[in-house]
């Protein structure tokens, strides 16, 4: 039975339907039976934990051997008893929500037999019930046996057994209770449909157009295909007329068959069409379409014309677009006279009066909408007809006679009593009145758009209102800015007059200017004058920039004085340059300086010789060393010098002074030495704060402290 | 669409281009570029900042005062339309604007009138003190005395070249 649920038979339902009330014609209590809120149907596994959980959460779980006897008995049967009872509300609650088949509205009584098998609902509620009669006889014989329990051990061991058994019982219960979930899941979205109210049925043979004409008249989305058996289970619409709420039910298509043959699709509709007093539209597909001829069609309509008893019937021919009524064949045509007959028969049946023929059969065609309000009213009415002359032949007529029949009072004299409506009231009508006239008169700016092609093409003109001096200007353009100025700033009436004043103004400024536009000049510098400026600053600029050099290096280096230039930029020729700029004649100059390095030629040294009256041996030891010093000018300066050489820039006057001095140096540092004491250079931190020590950030830590 | 002026800096702000910024007292400040914008959040004063307008003409640089200035006013009333007005508005805008530059640049013009005198005054006395370093004493009497000396050339031509050639 379960392969038959998961067939794909979807029943929708509208939302806004909720309760669906069953009167059950019981003896003591009426039950209200409300399919979509039947609580959920756990699982055997499920149950059982759900029930021992609670068991373990709201029962005490502390006990003791020491504790006394009765108070150990007392732990355990209250678990065991708990347990019970908790399987009995649950159990209770299935078998009291799901509906007793025979207690409900045949419709539905039938609908659940056909869609869940009678038998086999009613054998699984049964054995919920006999299961819970079952756990209740269990506990019991537990709850009577602990009462002799005489250790922890054993009240212990009758507990579990007692709530074992009570676990088997359910896990063999499992797979009804796994179907009776299944089935209220199924029952949750069958379709509210009422059996009591008014209700039309759309009935007839596969793919005639049933469904597309339920989407016509109500607002439920039934899916329309070409294939037969598109509609699968009953689909409810709503429709109104004459302020009155009508139901349209759409069923599958049945087929001509025996009736035992029938699946169960079709068994659901022939199960709404006959428990459901509802008026009845018999769709018939003229053209041929469907795949069934209108002689198929007939001999099924002959098949389940028994349902049709007591039900106002229509025949309604669909799909005239295709095949139009007056073309068609003359057999066809008298098949269709033949069920027409019949269902005036059923209309004649009914109440012994005889109704207009346009009632009963009717032409329309689904797809261009030609006829089908005509249809659609024409049941209603009919239904309606048939509800009322009921309604007047049962005795709660009285109840409901203020629906059909307004009392009016006899007149009693010829005087005329309109309704009083007051002054006000009839103003503002006819206020209302003349002003709708007005607006049908009008033609708005929204009816130009939608001429004009729509809200995306056509743009209004917003200046078309405007009011100016000339009409001619409404469409001009004007601009905003110019050159960076705001237009709109300087607009004013009468600017050209003030313009031309501003301008005469301006040609008279400019004469005086003109007048006094001669400077004193002054003395005005000759251009040789001028090259002279720019030499002096240039030569200037130079001594400062020299300055500079000097300045930031000599802190830093000592420098060499001019004496002892080893780039050599201190040559005569320099300054010969330098002193023909000025305007002297350097070749004396030049001469001179010239004559007095004499050491740089050897050619010359015996003249120099001769000058001197200084000691010879004193000459031969300089001339020695100059010969040593231009030597180790003229090479490589690879060699080492002694520690007596007097390097030029030291400011000793020559080995000796420098032997002195240096012997000088190491006695007074030598004692010291000796006796291990801070010296000079041990006393001197060159770098007090060293960068590296002070600045930066640590890589863990902080620096408070450095 | 209006141009705005820069709160800092008295420049056009162009559409699309800057940042407003609304106090708590409606005031909207308008600034041309993030320049001006920073320098408003440190608080300064454009009365003090050398670059703006609003400096210049607290310090007389650029001119304050004047009927062109008169024509541009921003007026809160909208004025009906007329094609007439709006003509002449156009045309006229041109020739103020020119007057306007025109004084401005008269105004800086007069300004910096004293320059020269002072600019050559403080030459000759540069050449006077400066003289010394291009021109050797006894030279100075010779010739007209703050010119650069005569290069005599006494050595060969190729001598002369390196003497021409300022190789320090």
């Amino acid at each position: 039975m379960g392969s038959m649920l998961n067939s794909m038979m979807r029943l929708r339902t509208r939302a806004f339907l909720l309760v669906v009330p069953y009167i059950v014609a019981a003896l003591v209590k009426m039950v209200q039976y409300n399919l979509k809120k039947i609580t959920v149907v756990p699982n055997g596994k499920e149950m059982i934990d759900i029930v021992l959980s609670r068991t373990q959460r709201q029962t005490p779980t502390v006990v003791h051997k020491g504790y006394a006897i009765s108070r150990l008995r007392q732990f355990y049967m209250r678990k065991v008893k708990y347990t019970q009872q908790n399987f009995h509300d649950k159990l209770s609650a299935i078998i009291d929500e799901f509906p007793r088949l025979d207690g409900i509205h045949p419709f539905y009584g039938d609908l659940l037999h056909v869609l869940y098998n009678k038998d086999h609902y009613k054998l699984a509620l049964g054995q919920v019930n006999t299961a819970r009669n079952l756990i209740s006889k269990i506990a019991k014989d537990y709850v009577r046996l602990l009462k002799y329990g005489d250790s922890l051990y054993r009240c212990k061991c009758l507990k579990v057994a007692a709530l074992g058994r009570m676990c088997t019982i359910i896990k063999r219960i499992s797979p009804s209770l796994a179907y009776l979930e299944q089935v209220r899941q199924h029952m949750a979205r069958l379709p509210s449909i009422d059996p009591n109210t008014r209700t039309m049925l759309i009935c007839g043979c596969p793919n005639v157009g049933k469904s597309s004409f339920m989407n016509k008249i109500t607002r439920a989305e039934v899916d329309v295909q070409p294939y037969a058996f598109t509609t699968k289970s009953l689909f409810v619409g709503h429709t109104d007329y004459k302020y009155l709420r009508y139901q349209v039910i759409d069923t599958p298509g049945i087929l001509d068959r025996p009736f035992e043959d029938r699946n169960i699709i079709e068994m659901c509709s022939i199960t709404a069409l006959a428990h459901l007093r509802a008026a009845v539209l018999f769709f018939l597909d003229i053209s041929g379409a469907c795949g069934y001829t209108i002689g198929q069609q007939q001999r099924l309509f002959n098949e389940i014309k028994s349902l049709f008893m007591n039900k106002p019937l229509i025949i309604v021919c669909n799909k005239t677009d295709l095949q139009p009524f007056d073309t068609l064949p003359e057999q066809d045509k008298k098949l269709i006279e033949e069920m027409k007959a019949d269902a005036m028969k059923t209309v004649l049946g009914q109440g012994g009066e005889a109704t207009s023929e346009e009632g009963v059969l009717l032409t329309m065609s689904a797809l261009t909408e030609d006829g089908v309000i005509a249809v659609k009213n024409a049941a209603c009415e009919r239904l309606l007809d048939q509800r009322v002359e009921l309604k007047m032949k049962s005795k709660k007529i009285n109840d409901c006679l203020n629906r059909f029949h307004v009392a009016m009072p006899k007149p009693r004299d010829q005087k005329e009593r309109p309704p009083c409506i007051p002054p006000g009231v009839l103003e503002a009508k006819a206020k209302e009145a003349a002003a709708q006239a007005e607006k049908e008169k009008r033609k708005t700016e929204r009816d130009l758009e939608d001429e004009n092609g729509g809200a995306g093409v056509y743009s209004a003109s917003l200046k078309k209102h405007y009011i100016l001096a000339n009409d001619e200007w409404k469409e001009d353009i004007m601009p905003e800015i110019l050159d960076g100025h705001n237009v709109y700033d300087f607009v004013d009436p009468d600017i050209l007059h003030r313009l031309e004043e501003l301008e005469r103004e301006e040609g008279l400024r400019l004469a005086d200017e003109a007048e006094d536009d001669f400077e004193m000049d002054g003395e005005e510098l000759t251009p040789e004058e001028r090259e002279a400026l720019a030499e002096i600053r240039r030569t200037k600029s130079l001594l400062i920039q020299q300055h500079r050099m000097k300045k930031s290096t000599a802190g830093s280096r000592p420098i060499v004085p001019r004496k002892f230039d080893k780039d050599r930029q201190f040559t005569t020729e320099r300054m010969g340059r330098q002193l023909t700029k000025l305007g002297l004649d350097p070749s004396a100059a030049i001469n001179r300086a010239r004559s007095k390095s004499r050491g740089r030629k050897r050619e010359r040294s015996p003249e120099v010789m001769g000058e001197g009256d200084a000691m010879d041996l004193d000459n031969e030891q300089s001339n020695k060393k100059m010969r040593a010093m231009s030597r180790s000018r003229s090479r490589s300066r690879s060699k080492s010098r002694p520690p007596t050489e007097v390097v030029p820039g030291e400011g000793l006057k020559d080995s000796v002074q420098k032997g002195k001095a240096i012997k000088l140096a190491k006695k007074s540092a030598k004692k010291r030495n000796k006796n291990a004491r801070k010296g000079e250079a041990d006393r001197v931190i060159l770098n007090m704060k060293p960068k590296h020590l002070f600045s930066g950030k640590r890589g863990i830590g902080k620096t408070d402290r450095r | 669409m209006r141009l705005e002026k820069c709160w800092f800096c008295s420049s056009t702000i162009y559409p699309g281009h800057g940042i407003q910024f609304v106090r708590n007292d409606a005031k909207i400040f308008r600034f041309c570029r993030s320049k001006c914008h920073k320098n408003f959040k440190m608080k300064r004063n454009p009365r003090k900042v050398k670059w703006t307008k609003a400096y210049r003409r607290v310090h007389g640089k650029d001119m304050t005062q004047d009927t062109t200035f008169e024509f541009e006013r921003k007026r809160n009333r909208p004025e009906r339309y007329d094609r007439n007005i709006a003509e002449q508005t156009l045309k006229a805008i041109k020739g103020i604007v020119k007057t306007r530059h025109h004084r401005a640049q008269n105004h800086i013009k007069n300004r910096m009138k004293g320059n020269k005198r002072k600019e050559q005054e403080m030459e000759q006395e540069e050449l006077k003190h400066g003289i010394t370093l291009v021109k050797a004493p006894h030279v100075l009497q010779e010739e007209p005395p703050f010119t650069l000396p005569k290069v005599k050339v006494k050595t060969a031509p190729a001598q002369e070249e390196k003497i021409r050639a300022m190789e320090e």
